[in-house]
């Protein structure tokens, strides 16, 4: 070895060093402000990726405003049940330090390099001597409104913030009698492990940091700023967080929905739509708040959940379903019993003094005014900026937009307008949770893009005890049964079931768990393990298929090999799906319980090993969304081959020129074009197939062919970008008469400057042409914005201009509304009709004139109108590409009901896919404006990245083995399997099937063909298999 | 009527992680119901179900069994085992038909992790028609001893069907999926099970030299250095791997079809005679 290089690798020691001790010191890559669902995904994503991640927190605990909701919309899974997961693995993650209950006190530096101050408030507690025993929590004598339930019970000034908090330590707030009138300290007096520091300070530390990821979140708005709805005025008047609270099991009254006066069940229940949102008067917002029309139906249907007679009426103005699956959901919510939507808008009367219930004065067309009694009424608020935004703003020097959110670039709208200051979530603007997840994993992108170049060099990998040899040992199983708050508890005798389950063959220990879930559950699962000398552990909860990795790492960091889990479902597949025969779903319990003993009595323990990571990703697409993640990941020191269709990039970005705020599209996506063909890692293929797919995770290799050749790649990762098409309308004259267009060729016709078009007198727009209908159940989300878009485009050329949008809801979500009221103030005129009473189109010759007359009805008045127009636009749907099987088939990821393709999780896996190493970005996943796109694609290269940064994934260790004695050299084996993984050896008994564990992916099709049963799939071999059928049908097993 | 009104089936699934499983969560998670009678077992792909393991469900007394998968053509992995379990699946379905049960007891169905209300009706539909049909046996009028012997033998010939129709239960019929209805006809199944073959070690051929017995995959053979070599024909999977071993030279196994198999020599009497000191004597 040359001099020089041992002293560069002498000089690279000194500086992995150097950074090793300063990653003690507060040093690190990357900053999250904000620890709610977004800020957690930056930081597991970073994590992930290499880098060093400081993930800050002003609440006591990370979680956010998710933690606080009762489900999520339109899957309705448990909020905390998918957040939690996360929680435990950011603390577990080496490379993640939680800061919580922690301020931003200033931030200097640029780029690269920045040096944050942060105030630690005082918890008044020492952190590392407190347990968490909470027996300070029992004596503290101060009851004090319970902030994380919406005050509507009590807590303790000492308490701890939830029960999934991490940290899992309590704090004691600004309400204690010590802190105020220096009485007290009962707390000190009780608290064995002499944890309590009631003399703690504030103190301020400084990190330094090369990037920082704001992810504020956002707050809710407060009714009680304004006198007109009655809240905090008429007690039965609550908000929708607080009925969130209401709904939860873990909420004020364990998940019974009560009245504030009587406590007694409501049965006969209002929302009001808007609240706070849509408003231009003082205390209000502008804009729409994007997630209140589809929440509220959310709770509807839990509300009928808990009370199935209950009555629910929803005062509403457009219903905005534009999300993925959001028109089912909606559809979902009206066609329950009982339920009516009124389009109208409310005032609150008066509170009865008697039943304090609450009366609404509402229209109806039918009735005129009317005024109604409810017994309670929930305000759907909208979403405000995060508390005391200017100052926040000021501190990271960032830019804030009119609405007090943060400035964003509307092609980039993870970039604020201070380099290496990104923003992801709520603070963006209002959205819903996939959106606040995307960002995220886009914002982490952009990070990794920024300091690729220290990627590495601060992470340190997460080291678990050695593993326990029970191999000998008999099996010791430990039951653990999950109440789910009430999500199992409310159907399931779940005291039963562990009595049951403590009678079962080699159960040494059974109890139950209000969430097993938890931090404190995990830990206690842990110790558990250890002190019960457990080698085998079943959790019945819920799936598998999101919370075993959970509990697999548990059993790791008892010292137990993971595979010694099994998990029972009882929730799923027993609790939530038997809701009203609790007797039959007990025994449901049981029984899944005992196939699972019976399981875990034959598992054995199996080795995982690494695979290789080859570091290319291909990107199938070449549109917006392909590029920009191609641009993102090559950006991140990879090799990107792209692969595209067409003759050209660019994708249907082509035929858009300017945007709702009046950006130049074309402009953009030439210098986006142009960056694609420069980029020395991109490879561009055009006019390309993809002939075949195969591989796996990691190891992919996909053959494209172009200019008459084929050639072969190998890839670790591959984005699936591959867009949508518009519908071509069959309706509206469309095809037939030279007036009638599409939304995008008007926007072409105008770009031409098409006379027809600009200086047409009159020009018509109908929405939803081609969706909302039957055979396309979805609304393609974006069409509303397109509309107003060259509405007000057509205005701005020709103000006499008349124009006409015929409507079923105008959906301009979030900061989109504005323009919406910026173009009724520009008198085009919105005219709504039903779908039942579609508007009719003819071309008429009247008086020498020719023109388009579309008769419509007004729903409100019931009077036929008829307007005459030059030229007619129509919103035609977004619809699935027409190569989208083949792509699933290629690439083997799903496709939803729509025929959109489908991600791994609708909340939390937004641009994952169920096949591990495939992302999905762009109008594949679903209709989409650019901006929207830009993150999303963004959002896939950060999830890439989380794999082509490491050198190696793991890879399951249940894969399939052979008993040569039983082997009788057949072949049917080696035949079936198509990856090759089994081969035919010579032995001096004959021929005998051999397999090749990295090859082998676990599906277990060899097992069948094998006459003898000498290939078994460890983790689901026959024994195991059989004896969990001999289980379903007796009670003995062995 | 009442009675019967009152039967509750026993039903039992197994589906696969990726597509059906997924489906039954996503079933759960929007609150769709189904009967409480019906249990499930998580196996990763479809095609690891084992015809094993549809008889053990049956022989367990299971009024009705489910196989869930991905759709064709969906499958999670490049095996596109799916396209294997259906085949699998209707060859049950005509062996369970062959010993008097109702083949539509038995059930394959594709469900995507995006279906939670195609997995409920599917739930609701197939428990409706079980209930309907009845208890397993009772509803088809065979006593409990005929149909454990029935199906006791079936599960005891596996190793040999699988062999026996190898080709066909590998067949991947991509452009026609209604062609699996049809696949396995009921003379087919007939024929299968009236030509079941059994092995036979002649005792005048047989040298002893244990070469059948280290090959056998299931231990079948009493073997020992001198003694001729026996086969137990209640442990025999009659998958002919002896019959292949015994060297040529010797060819001491027989492949009966049809006839009784002749009793071994009883112990004591199986002292092998060797053909070369026959030879010297001779």
């Amino acid at each position: 070895m040359s001099t020089e290089r041992v002293e560069r690798i002498e000089e690279q020691n000194i500086i992995e060093q150097v950074a090793r001790s300063l990653g003690t010191k507060n040093f690190g890559d990357v900053m999250v402000v904000g620890g709610g669902i977004s800020g957690i995904q930056a930081a597991l994503d970073l994590g992930t990726a290499g880098f060093k991640v400081y993930l800050v927190d002003t609440a006591p605990t990370i979680g956010g405003h998710m933690a606080q909701l009762d489900k999520t919309f339109p899957t309705n899974d448990c909020s905390m049940c998918i957040e939690s997961p996360k929680f435990v693995e950011c603390n577990r993650h080496p490379n993640i330090e939680i800061v919580s209950y922690t301020e931003v006190h200033s931030v200097e530096g640029e780029a690269g390099d920045f040096k944050v101050t942060l105030f630690r408030k005082p918890r008044y507690i020492n952190e590392s001597k407190c347990t968490g025993c909470t027996v300070c929590v029992e004596y503290c004598p101060v009851k004090y409104p319970d902030q994380f339930n919406q005050d509507i019970s009590n807590n303790k000034a000492i308490h701890i913030y939830f029960a999934q908090a991490i940290p899992l330590k309590p704090y004691i707030d600004e309400s204690c009698l010590y802190l105020k009138e220096g009485k007290c300290q009962i707390c000190k007096g009780v608290c064995k492990n002499d944890a309590i520091d009631l003399n703690q300070k504030g103190e301020m530390v400084e990190v330094k940091v090369g990037a920082i990821i704001l992810a504020p979140g956002y707050v809710p708005f407060d009714p009680k700023l304004r006198e007109d709805y009655g809240y905090g005025k008429f007690e039965n008047v609550v908000t929708s967080m607080d009925y969130e609270r209401l709904l939860c099991a873990t909420g004020p009254y364990e998940g019974e929905i009560l009245r504030a006066t009587d406590k007694k069940h409501p049965h006969n229940i209002a929302w009001i739509h808007c609240v706070g949102s849509r408003q231009v008067i003082p205390g209000g917002n502008s804009y729409c708040s994007a997630v209140c029309c589809t929440y509220t139906q959310k709770q509807v249907i839990l509300t009928k959940d808990h009370d199935a007679d209950a009555r629910c009426t929803i005062f509403h103005n457009d219903i905005r379903s534009y999300g993925k699956d959001f028109e089912r959901f909606y559809q979902r919510a009206e066609n329950l019993p009982g339920i009516r939507f009124i389009r109208s808008y409310v005032s609150i009367g008066k509170e009865i003094p008697e039943s304090k219930n609450v009366t609404i004065r509402y229209s109806t067309p039918d009735d005129g005014v009317k005024e109604e009694e409810f017994d309670m009424v929930v305000l759907s608020v909208g979403l405000n900026p995060p508390h005391d935004f200017k100052n926040f703003a000021d501190r990271f020097g960032i830019k804030l937009n009119a609405h007090g959110f943060c400035e964003t670039n509307p092609f980039n709208p993870m970039e604020t307008t201070r380099p290496g200051i990104f923003v992801s979530g709520a603070f963006q603007g209002p959205m819903d949770i996939p959106e606040s997840v995307v960002t995220a994993s886009g914002a982490g992108s952009q990070c990794g893009e920024l300091l690729n170049y220290r990627r590495g060099n601060l992470a340190r990998e997460r080291v678990y005890p050695p593993e326990r040899d029970v191999s000998q040992e008999e099996p010791r199983i430990g039951v653990y049964v999950c109440h789910c708050g009430a999500n199992i508890g409310r159907i399931v005798d779940v005291p039963g079931t562990v009595e049951y389950a403590k009678t079962l063959p080699n159960v040494v220990h059974a109890e139950e768990n209000l969430f097993i879930c938890s931090t404190e559950a995990a830990a206690m699962l842990a110790k558990d393990i250890q002190e019960r000398e457990l080698n085998r552990v079943i959790v019945a909860a819920c799936t598998p298929r999101t919370h075993e990795p959970l509990f697999r790492d548990t059993l790791r960091e008892a010292g137990i090999n993971q595979y010694y889990y099994d998990m029972a479902n009882i929730r799923e597949h027993c609790s939530w799906v038997h809701s009203k025969e609790k007797e039959a779903a007990t025994q449901k319990s049981k029984d899944i319980i005992r196939m699972s003993v019976a399981r875990a009595i034959h598992l054995e323990p199996l080795q995982e090993f690494d695979l290789p990571v080859d570091k290319r990703a291909v990107v199938v697409g070449g549109g917006v969304a392909g590029m920009t993640s191609a641009l993102s990941i090559a950006n991140q020191g990879h090799e990107v081959h792209l692969v595209e269709k067409e003759k050209e990039l660019g994708g249907i970005a082509r035929r858009i020129h300017y945007t709702l705020e009046g950006m130049d599209v074309q402009a953009y996506l030439r210098d986006l074009i142009r960056k694609v063909y420069q980029h020395p890692l991109v490879h561009v293929y055009t006019g390309a197939t993809i002939p075949e797919a195969t591989g796996y995770v990691g190891n992919f290799t996909t053959k494209v062919k172009f200019d008459r050749r084929v050639i072969e790649i190998k890839h670790g990762a591959t984005i699936i970008a591959t867009g949508a098409e518009v519908y071509k309308p069959t309706e509206y004259l469309y095809g037939e008469d030279d007036r009638v267009m599409t939304h995008l060729e008007l926007e072409e016709r105008i770009t031409k400057g098409d006379e027809k078009v600009i200086n047409a007198g009159s020009i018509a727009m109908i929405q939803c042409v081609g969706c909302r209908q039957e055979d396309r159940n979805y609304c393609s989300r974006i069409c509303c914005s397109e509309s107003i878009k060259n509405a007000l485009k057509l205005k701005e050329i020709n103000p006499e201009m008349d124009i006409y949008i015929f409507f079923r809801d105008v959906r301009s979500y979030g900061f989109k509304e504005d323009y919406y009221r910026e173009a009724a103030s520009k008198d085009v005129r919105f005219i709504r009709y039903e779908p039942d009473n579609k508007p009719q189109v003819e071309a008429v010759q009247e008086d020498g004139r020719s023109f388009l007359r579309i008769t419509a009805t007004d729903p409100v008045l019931g009077k036929k109108l008829e307007i005459d127009a030059d030229a007619l636009a129509l919103a035609a749907a977004v619809i699935p590409a027409a190569d989208r099987k083949e792509i699933s088939g290629l690439f083997k990821v799903s496709l939803g009901p729509d025929e959109f393709f489908q991600e791994a999780h609708v909340k939390l896996r937004p641009v994952d896919f169920g096949a591990e190493g495939v992302y999905l970005c762009g109008i594949a996943h679903y209709p989409k404006l650019i901006s929207e796109t830009v993150s999303q694609a963004y959002g896939a290269a950060g999830r890439a990245l989380t794999l082509l940064a490491n050198d190696t994934v793991v890879a399951s260790g249940s894969v399939c083995a052979v008993n040569e004695r039983m082997c009788m050299g057949c072949g049917a084996c080696v035949t079936a399997c198509t990856y090759g993984a089994i081969e035919l050896r010579d032995t001096k008994q004959g021929k005998k099937a051999g397999v090749i564990p990295v090859l082998c992916k676990g599906d277990g099709l060899c097992n069948t063909k094998c006459p003898t049963g000498a290939i078994q799939l460890k983790h689901y071999t026959d024994e195991e298999l059989l004896n969990q059928i001999d289980a379903r049908f007796k009670e003995s097993f062995v | 009527m009442s009675a019967e009104a009152k039967f509750t089936p026993k039903m039992i699934g197994i589906i696969c992680n990726w597509c059906c499983y997924g489906g039954a969560d996503l079933c759960g998670v929007s609150r769709f119901q189904y009967p409480p009678y019906i249990r499930l077992i998580r196996v990763m792909c479809s095609a690891r179900v084992d015809m094993k393991h549809i008889f053990r469900a049956f022989l367990n007394g299971a009024d009705a069994m489910f196989v869930g998968g991905c759709h064709l053509d969906d499958c999670h992995y490049i095996t596109h085992g799916n396209y294997e379990a259906i085949s699998m699946v209707q060859l049950c379905r005509k062996l369970l038909e062959h010993i008097g049960i109702n083949p539509k007891r038995l059930r394959i169905e594709w469900v995507s992790a995006g279906e939670g209300i195609r997995f409920a009706n599917i739930m609701n539909e197939f428990g409706a028609e079980i209930e309907k049909m009845g208890p397993l046996g009772k509803a088809e009028g065979i006593s409990e001893a005929e149909l454990k012997s029935g199906l006791e033998e079936v599960t005891r010939l596996i190793p040999y069907i699988k062999l026996a129709k190898r080709d066909k239960l590998a067949l991947h019929i991509r452009d026609n999926h209604e062609a699996y209805n049809d696949l396995y006809t009921s003379d087919e199944i007939d024929e299968l099970l009236r030509e079941v073959p059994s092995y036979y070690i002649d005792p005048e051929k047989c040298q002893a030299c244990m070469t059948c017995a280290r090959r056998c995959p299931v231990e079948a053979i009493i073997s020992a250095k001198g003694q001729v070599h026996v086969i137990e024909q209640e442990k025999c999977v009659k998958c002919g791997t002896c019959f292949e071993a015994c060297p040529p030279r010797f060819s001491a196994i027989r492949k009966i079809v049809g006839e009784p198999v002749p009793p071994p020599l009883p112990e004591g009497e199986r002292t092998v005679v060797r053909k070369s000191k026959e030879k010297e004597v001779g």
